[in-house]
């Protein structure tokens, strides 16, 4: 855990304790903050604003029965006391596994040619979520984002033009950057990639003809 | 003393209530008549206690009292119309009774507690479907967090309450309409100088202590 090095931006993490992120990109934040204490602190000291703004805020007043009606919804809830989920270890943090429906093992991979696979996520929102899978030592073609584009490494890792990702540490890439992921030798990668606009390859094919190894 | 006479205002009726609670449950009934702002926070967490160990209907009638008329304006706020919101605010109210045992006084106060989940009720009833939540963090009686931790949280809580109230008015402005969701994450991103160290390393070392706790 003390190992992450590239965080969430305050602004995602504000969107997020506002409510207003979408939620392919809240997924990724919710992964990696169960993975970041750092990122978890941050997100609740946001959380904390909207507390104050609640707490200072102006008030409406409820009907009278309001208390009445909610403390017979308490009576209705209380047969079925909410208890914290299990953690089921795994690869994969708990937000993401109830998306994928288990860990690793559960994955639908679909096939994108030479090796490299992916599983889209289900979302809302005008965002998608997708699980990619990168053998070790090779890349992912040359790529420029139109939106922002999240990438969270949950195993192994990957370098590209800017710097080496390890699990854990998330790439926050937007219309600026252009980049060739490539997998780190060691094992092969698996990543939580989140964007808001299509990506575009800029040469599709020869870069999947060619992974090439990291040196 | 613009907020001792807003509590005045808005606790109306309850002040016998909530002395009695206090004596319930053999407290001094110090600041129960006129309540001491800065200790507002550490009363409402009592009173969830309360409601948590004891199933106590006063303590949650003075809680309801304080934050279901907060609720509701936010609701409203953030676009429901008032019967809707009415309705959403008894859901939210009720959560603050069946999930009392998931609270953590050390890393949130109640106002922000109560705000995260009328964020998520907010987002489920817009999107049809949930927010991806982090990973729980398992702590419970067995691991009650250390008094002093959750006074020093409450305080700060506070603290930040007074300093997002004291902002300039437009920076204010920003934050609130953030939080009412009418900000993009682009607009978000331009809002800065939030006061949020100091609240954020005391949950980081709650946070620390409760990953020590489980290790």
């Amino acid at each position: 855990m003390k190992s992450i090095k590239h965080h969430l931006t305050d602004a995602l993490l504000m969107s997020y304790a506002a409510g207003t992120l979408p939620e392919a990109f809240g997924l990724v934040v919710a992964t990696h903050v169960s993975m970041c204490d750092e990122c978890r602190a941050r997100a609740e000291s946001f959380d904390a604003v909207g507390g104050g703004l609640l707490e200072e805020g102006p008030v409406s007043a409820v009907s009278a029965d309001c208390l009445a009606a909610t403390m017979a919804l308490i009576r209705e809830a209380k047969a079925e006391r909410e208890e914290r989920k299990p953690h089921v270890a795994g690869v994969l943090p708990q937000p993401l596994q109830d998306y994928v429906g288990g860990d690793l093992s559960a994955i639908k991979w679909r096939s994108a040619g030479l090796g490299v696979k992916q599983a889209i996520l289900s979302t809302a929102d005008g965002a998608t979520a997708r699980l990619l899978y990168i053998p070790a030592g090779a890349a992912v073609p040359d790529h420029g984002h139109r939106g922002t584009e999240l990438t969270l490494v949950l195993q192994g890792a990957f370098r590209d033009q800017t710097d080496y990702f390890g699990r854990g540490d998330v790439e926050v890439a937007n219309e600026d950057l252009k980049h060739t992921p490539v997998a780190d030798i060691g094992e092969d990668c698996i990543c939580l990639a989140a964007t808001d606009a299509p990506l575009r390859f800029s040469s599709w094919l020869p870069r999947l003809a060619q992974p090439f190894l990291k040196i | 003393m613009l907020v001792a006479h807003e509590l005045i205002m808005d606790t109306a009726g309850s002040h016998g209530e909530i002395t009695r609670v206090i004596k319930a449950y053999g407290q001094t009934p110090r600041k129960a008549v006129i309540v001491n702002k800065a200790d507002d926070a550490e009363k409402w967490v009592e009173l969830l206690r309360a409601v948590r160990d004891r199933q106590d209907q006063s303590a949650f009638a003075a809680l309801f009292a304080h934050f279901a008329p907060r609720v509701k304006a936010f609701l409203i706020r953030s676009g429901m119309d008032a019967a809707q919101a009415e309705e959403c605010t008894q859901e939210v109210m009720a959560a603050l009774w069946t999930k009392a045992h998931l609270f953590d006084p050390a890393r949130a106060s109640v106002s922000t507690w109560v705000f995260t989940i009328a964020r998520n009720r907010r987002i489920d009833l817009a999107r049809r479907n949930r927010r991806p939540e982090p990973e729980d963090l398992p702590w419970g009686p067995e691991a009650e967090p250390d008094q002093e931790d959750v006074l020093l949280l409450q305080q700060e809580s506070e603290n930040l309450g007074r300093a997002i109230a004291t902002l300039p008015e437009k920076q204010r402005d920003l934050i609130e309409k953030a939080f009412y969701g009418d900000l993009s994450h682009s607009e978000i991103a331009e809002i800065t100088g939030l006061p949020l160290g100091t609240i954020k390393s005391r949950i980081r070392l709650a946070l620390d202590r409760l990953r020590h706790a489980l290790a």
